[in-house]
């Protein structure tokens, strides 16, 4: 291909770039106007943006552009201004009643789904982030509540916990019958047989073990078995139960005592977090 | 303008016929030197009289009457409710049309509108060529409005081409800024009144006046300005050339019989310069005159047969009517005419028009068919729509009394114009037992009486409890019938019910 002399296409009169791919030559068009000035526009924009925002990397800094603006600051400016608006509903919801505040159409809205959200942050590893528990850490949408499921009770539970080191803790203590040595092994074995026929009538039991059950267990869980709320004493003749799944497990809890451990919240979320942790729970299963 | 009477007979003419113009022109678009790459030359078109720049006028009117107006019509819907009959409200998620509201849910309506649109288009074309283009595109209308504008400031086409050549003066530059403030004015009022379907339009004037409308109306109308005056103003001609697709599509939608503005060569060649009481044997009708090429707003020469540039505003057709009157001859030379007849007319036979062919048939049938099944769903409208989301998590809750419980989110929405009672009822399972959360109103048979305001959706979280034995295993279909307590509307939902295995 000579260097000095133009390669005109016979056919479209236009002058070639010399490159040829099996025969077929590149007409040396020229761009479209439209083109060359949305190039020219986007160099000039990409020095412009280059001046106006941080761009270089310096020895110890980086050029902070003339703007003076970064992305950062816009979302500490964008997440003040959430800040702000949270805290018309926060400081409204830290003096209010609870009760007060479900019944308020807006902030029975606002608590719920802020609700949901510290319940993801901070339940949610043991309750499950649908709060339907595990074996030990309770289903909170079912109709079971050990300590209570009004408002004011869970609230209540979330403030100060459960066998929790704030003082006010919700705090029981089931004695461990073979470990303390309270009990023989066989009158252990004779108490799980009564306490599953709590739930299985086909299991009976003598009078005897009822009575080992009536002079060891009724102080907290009832005469007929059905938990004392005050003691946090849970009724053993429904269909729920935090730690039993077979007879082995009831074994180990008299044997040994069961018993978890849920933090007081009080002090590490504000009051009106914990209002709306309430709401939220309450929600989940009906409460009571 | 005085310009206007300086200009009108110039160049003169060299033929007898001092009745007509006789313009030295050249199209500018001329299919002969079509460059992809070549600047764009300025078209000048001249304004022309006839019944087809008549029917382009009141188009004109009627359809930037229809939407410079449109978003001002009052609608009473009553209380709470906008009283603007057109009207796309988008923060509320609704469409108003005079006595139709739409839910976003509802779109389709939009589609099935948008369809018979597009058929309708092909219905036309097929028919009659490129009518849309040339009598009511948004393109076509305003690049006629702009120009009235530009012919008012600067005069009719020599006129025109002289100031364009002409150095700066200040006679140059007051017509020059008097003709783009209009331009701007009248892009600013269009964009203006697009934002009028979006938001009550008198509130949204008071608050264009006061400087209080959101950032988005002044967005809006910025970039609707914006276009209207480049695509009006500057671009013209070549929106419809380089940037519309339909151009190049309609082709598929035209044959042999469909009209178009077509130059009857076979009546106009050879074509010539003709002298007063000369023969007319042995030679066509055209003239030479090139009135069509003078008039024509896309700067072709429809001479050279069918365009993709030709818009078919049958503005030529008027032009050369006006010549063919002055020299004698019949109308006609350039009309709405089909291929078809080209041939018909070579072998000695008659114009036929066929506007009734098996393609326009189809098209007309489908629109009929589509525009009857959108009347019929619109007639018959649900004025109830039922969701039913399941829980998730957990799938189900094992209840203290042995008995298994579902969660459900059920969302109503109550279209009808007046505060409705539903009632909820299950089906599928014995003994299950419903709760509504916060609802305290039930009927005999348990079902929760919901209250759900006019024109709201609301969302109620169900609580579903069955005895195990009642169960088909751990998934059970059970259905949601919502009724409306005082009316006939209902709603049956399926879902599941799940259980342990």
């Amino acid at each position: 291909m000579s260097e000095d002399k133009k390669e005109i296409d016979e056919v479209s009169g236009v002058d070639t770039t010399g490159h040829e791919w099996d025969g077929i030559k590149e007409l040396n068009n020229p761009m479209p106007r439209w083109w060359v000035y949305t190039f020219i526009v986007c160099v000039i924009w990409g020095f412009a943006y280059q001046f106006y925002y941080p761009s270089w990397p310096l020895i110890n800094d980086f050029y902070h552009g003339a703007g003076g603006e970064t992305q950062r600051e816009k979302v500490h400016a964008e997440l003040a201004v959430i800040a702000q608006e949270r805290n018309q509903y926060a400081q409204r919801m830290a003096t209010m009643d609870i009760a007060a505040i479900r019944n308020d159409s807006s902030l029975s809205i606002y608590a719920r789904e802020g609700g949901e959200a510290a319940f993801g942050d901070n339940c949610a590893p043991c309750h499950g982030t649908g709060a339907a528990g595990f074996v030990g850490y309770p289903n909170l949408n079912d109709d079971e509540w050990i300590w209570g499921g009004s408002l004011d009770e869970i609230q209540t539970t979330i403030n100060y916990g459960i066998r929790g080191v704030h003082e006010d803790t919700r705090l029981n203590d089931m004695p461990a019958f073979l470990r303390d040595e309270l009990l023989e092994r066989q009158e252990i074995d004779d108490l799980t047989t009564y306490v599953e026929g709590l739930t299985d009538s086909s299991i009976r039991s003598t009078s005897a073990t009822q009575e080992l059950f009536i002079d060891n267990c009724s102080t907290c869980h009832g005469e007929d078995g059905k938990g004392i709320r005050e003691f946090g004493a849970p009724d053993l003749t429904d269909a729920i139960s935090l730690y039993v799944t077979d007879r082995d497990s009831i074994v180990d809890i008299i044997s040994y005592s069961r018993g978890g451990v849920m933090p007081s919240w009080n002090g590490r979320l504000d009051e009106a977090t914990i209002k709306s942790l309430a709401i939220y729970v309450h929600t989940l299963g009906g409460g009571e | 303008m005085a310009d206007d009477k300086k200009n009108a007979k110039t160049p003169p003419s060299d033929a007898s016929h001092q009745k007509i113009e006789r313009a030295k022109v050249e199209a500018v678009n001329k299919a002969a030197d079509r460059s992809l790459y070549a600047p764009r030359k300025k078209i000048h078109p001249q304004r022309t009289k006839g019944k087809f720049r008549t029917l382009k006028w009141f188009m004109m009117v009627f359809t930037l009457g229809i939407y410079y107006l449109a978003p001002w019509i009052r609608w009473d819907r009553g209380e709470g409710m906008p009283d603007q009959a057109i009207l796309i409200d988008i923060a509320g998620g609704r469409f108003y049309f005079f006595v139709i509201e739409i839910w976003p849910q509802e779109v389709y309506y939009v589609t099935g509108l948008m369809i018979m649109g597009g058929i309708a288009l092909f219905l036309v074309t097929s028919t009659a060529g490129r009518m849309w283009c040339g009598y009511s595109c948004p393109q076509t209308i305003w690049t006629d409005l702009f120009l009235v504008v530009e012919r008012f400031f600067e005069g009719e086409r020599n006129a025109r081409i002289k100031l364009d050549k002409s150095k700066w003066t200040f006679d140059k530059l007051f017509k020059r800024l008097a003709k783009h403030t209009v331009w701007i004015i009248i892009a600013l009022i269009t964009g203006g009144a697009w934002v009028f379907y979006f938001s009550d339009a008198p509130t949204l004037v008071n608050q264009l006046i006061t400087n209080t409308a959101s950032f988005d109306a002044y967005l809006w109308i910025g970039l609707l300005a914006a276009f209207t005056y480049v695509f009006g103003g500057i671009a013209r001609e070549q929106v419809c050339t380089y940037m519309c697709p339909w151009p190049r599509i309609q082709a598929v939608m035209m044959d042999e019989e469909s009209l178009a503005v077509m130059y009857r060569y076979d009546r106009g060649e050879p074509r010539g310069p003709h002298k007063k009481d000369e023969t007319w044997d042995g030679r066509g009708d055209c003239v030479q005159c090139r009135q069509c090429m003078v008039v024509c707003p896309m700067g072709i020469d429809i001479r050279e047969g069918l365009q993709l540039e030709c818009i078919q505003c049958s503005l030529c057709i008027d032009a050369c009517n006006n010549i063919m009157n002055k020299i004698g001859r019949p109308e006609g030379l350039i009309a709405y005419d089909s291929l078809k007849n080209f041939e018909r007319r070579k072998d000695g036979g008659k114009n036929i028009f066929r506007i009734i062919r098996p393609r326009t048939v189809i098209y007309s049938a489908i629109l009929l068919i589509v525009s009857t099944v959108m009347l019929y769903a619109l007639m018959n409208r649900s004025e109830i729509d039922v969701n039913i989301l399941r829980d998730r998590n957990p799938l189900f809750v094992q209840l203290s009394n042995g008995d298994i419980r579902n969660g459900y989110t059920i969302k109503i929405m109550n279209k009808s114009e007046e505060e409705k009672k539903y009632s909820i009822g299950i089906n599928g399972i014995n003994n299950s037992e419903i709760s509504a959360e916060g609802i305290n109103d039930y009927n005999e048979s348990g079902a929760p009486i919901i209250i759900v305001g006019r024109d709201k959706l609301r969302s109620i979280k169900l609580f579903i409890a069955a005895p195990k034995n009642d169960l088909q295993g751990d998934s059970t279909e059970i259905t949601f019938t919502t009724s409306e307590l005082e009316g006939t509307a209902q709603d049956i939902q399926m879902t599941t019910f799940k259980g342990p295995k």
